[in-house]
């Protein structure tokens, strides 16, 4: 299935897209490619100009520089309402003097449809987010899920060509947040529309993207799927930004074109492949090592293993019920680095300066040098 | 705690302290409002009897007022006056509030509005002269005018006559309609429109459909606004009126002052209340209306 995603055509593209206000630089030299049907993330902190582009696609933001093709048209001096997009907004903007159906069917003014044929639209669109027989009631009457799937019928009537997501489930509760999550990606397959989702919530990008551009400060740090995100951050910014990552000192020389050799600070020597580098060389920069928490294990006494051992102290830890974040200080380190642990059976907790035996391997390590 | 238990004694229940607190205003109201307003009732069942005041209960000032066709078109041109000065009012001040809350940058609001009530920091009266030393025969509008050859000579229909009268009231309420537009726009979520734009609509049909819709409440809040004090007005008709620009306020000041028959002037007087609080039902009807569905 990915597959067929990656040899996709793409449905956007953008050129070098740059957007000031006044001074402020809110892009800087966007370049990127959304393929037809994928489902796509900008994730990013607030005011890394994420929201931004997604509005520069809708045609709500001019182009300060650059060139954005939607369907292989340019959009340059086409306005919001003539291109091929549609948004859900972050606040939902449901009209609050229309019902839902007269919400729903908004868009629908312009086509040449008979009464008959919207209202089955509109009671189609409604049915497809799970709002069966509520076209009669008030906006204002609704709860803020169904808000969102409101805002979502709305948008997907018009069968955009792609559809924009303005952080549409920030607003909502945790437990109604995982439930959306699932129904917006089974939506998505359904349609086959390609959606853009932007978020600053980096677990909601991960769960719902077929790839995600990761930005800071107006321009792209990665665009990627989201397990070479994960396990092959660029940098120690994006390492940082996505899950938990732990960083300590290194020293790496390049052996041949195939091998890397590191020194890492309480870890010791290890050889690396090429893709254990995806930032790439940068001779002069300070070199480190980055490594995932659940890629290590603490060894209980008595425990074997083949993997690489290193040795520390449990200065902290935090339980979680089914998983226990231990802080381990590894020997010759100055700061403790996370190691996560399923709690199973015949495994105890830990506690604090307990002396431990860490288990990792030189596969699970990502250079950046 | 022991402050309120040594309080006065009348004080001490909270429902006692609530009425002690509305005892003044309530008097003030009653004495103020109430009264006068019961006795303009009173007196309009009442009539005039040369000099004395007939104090028989009867309905002859009602049946005088709305068969002699003198009142009858004078109540009917208050109407319109007040209609006329209300749409005026609301349609020059639509524009003005709408650019004011979506063209001026949100730092420079206060001051605009700041501005647009400056007109009330003279006295009415003294705008009302100014409005005939602009309109006058040898006013600044017709000097302009024929300074500029526009005209041959002065225009005549531009000061005492009714047009006077609603030019000169629309300019003085225009503040009063802004205001409650200029808040009605406020309120509307930006992203209303941006939603509007996104699923097709251009600028023009988006205005149609979403902003005036959500501004209605605004519109008829500055509609009663205007149109209540207007139907009432006696200042303006009697200085830029004219004899055609007479409104019902002057015929019940003529009939207590003039003709000495305060129980026809009252039945006027009531007839007059009673028009304006149709107008103003319909209107608050009509509100309700817009604000079904409304957070």
């Amino acid at each position: 299935m990915k597959d067929t995603r990656a040899t996709a055509r793409p449905i956007i593209t953008l050129e070098a897209v740059e957007k000031y206000y006044g001074d402020y630089h809110a892009l800087r030299g966007i370049s990127a490619e959304i393929r037809q049907g994928e489902f796509f993330s900008l994730l990013g902190p607030s005011g890394c100009g994420k929201t931004t582009l997604l509005r520069t696609i809708a045609g709500f933001e001019d182009l300060s520089a650059g060139r954005l093709f939607i369907d292989g048209q340019d959009m340059a001096g086409v306005p919001a309402n003539k291109r091929p997009t549609n948004m859900v907004f972050q606040s939902y903007a449901i009209f609050p003097h229309l019902s839902v159906a007269e919400n729903v069917g908004f868009g629908l003014r312009r086509t040449r449809l008979s009464k008959t044929d919207k209202a089955a639209r509109v009671e189609a669109a409604l049915a497809m987010v799970g709002l069966s027989g509520y076209g009669g009631r008030a906006a204002h009457a609704l709860s803020g899920g169904q808000r969102q799937r409101v805002a979502l019928a709305r948008a997907l009537i018009l069968e955009p060509t792609v559809l924009l997501l303005d952080e549409p489930l920030s607003a909502l509760d945790k437990k109604m947040r995982d439930q959306m999550q699932g129904e917006l990606r089974r939506l998505q397959r359904q349609v086959g529309i390609t959606f853009i989702l932007v978020t600053h919530d980096q677990e909601e990008a991960l769960i719902m993207s077929d790839r995600i551009a990761v930005m800071f400060e107006g321009q792209i740090a990665q665009l990627d799927t989201p397990q070479m995100l994960y396990r092959r951050p660029v940098s120690r910014k994006v390492g940082e930004f996505i899950g938990v990552m732990n960083f300590l000192p290194a020293r790496a020389t390049v052996a041949d074109e195939t091998h890397i050799e590191v020194e890492a600070a309480g870890l010791g020597r290890a050889v690396i492949g090429p893709d254990q580098l995806p930032g790439g060389w940068h001779p002069g920069q300070t070199q480190s090592v980055g490594i995932r928490p659940e890629t290590m294990s603490i060894l209980y006494p008595g425990e074997t293993t083949d993997r690489r051992v290193a040795t520390g102290v449990v200065e902290d830890l935090s339980y979680y019920g089914d998983m226990t974040y231990y802080e381990v200080r590894l020997d010759g380190v100055e700061r403790p680095m996370t190691i996560s642990m399923k709690n199973l059976v015949g495994r105890p907790v830990l506690e604090r300066g307990t002396e431990a035996r860490v288990a990792w391997d030189a596969r699970s390590l990502v250079l950046f040098a | 705690m022991s402050d309120r238990i040594r309080g006065p004694r009348i004080g001490r229940s909270e429902a006692a302290q609530g009425y002690l607190l509305v005892a003044t205003p309530l008097a003030y109201a009653l004495l103020l409002l109430a009264v006068p307003l019961g006795a303009i009732v009173l007196f309009s069942f009442w009539s005039q009897d040369y000099l004395t005041i007939d104090t028989t209960l009867t309905l002859k000032n009602y049946r005088e007022a709305l068969s002699d066709p003198l009142y009858r078109q004078l109540l009917l041109r208050s109407l319109m006056i007040s209609a006329a000065v209300t749409a005026a009012t609301v349609l020059t001040a639509f524009p003005i509030a709408y650019y004011v809350s979506f063209y001026v940058p949100p730092e420079r609001k206060a001051m605009w509005i700041f501005l647009i009530t400056i007109p009330f920091w003279t006295s009415y009266l003294i705008r009302v002269f100014l409005w005939k030393v602009i309109l006058g025969y040898n006013g600044v509008f017709n000097t302009t005018l024929l300074g500029l050859g526009i005209i041959d000579e002065p225009l005549t229909f531009i000061l005492y006559n009714a047009n006077a009268v609603v030019i000169t009231l629309a300019h003085a309420y225009a503040p009063f309609a802004i205001l409650p537009i200029f808040v009605a726009l406020e309120k509307i979520d930006r992203s209303l429109h941006e939603a509007s734009r996104d699923l097709g609509e251009g600028y023009l049909s988006t205005f149609w459909r979403v902003t005036l819709p959500l501004a209605m409440p605004g519109v008829v809040a500055a509609v009663l606004i205007v149109f209540i004090p207007t139907i009432g007005d006696y200042v303006t008709p009697m200085l830029v009126g004219g004899p055609d620009g007479r409104m019902i306020a002057n015929m019940i000041q003529t009939q207590f002052l003039r003709l000495n028959n305060a129980p026809m002037g009252a039945a006027l007087a009531v007839l007059t209340m009673a028009m304006v609080s149709a107008v103003a039902l319909v209107f608050v009807f009509l509100n309700r209306r817009f604000l079904r569905g409304r957070q």
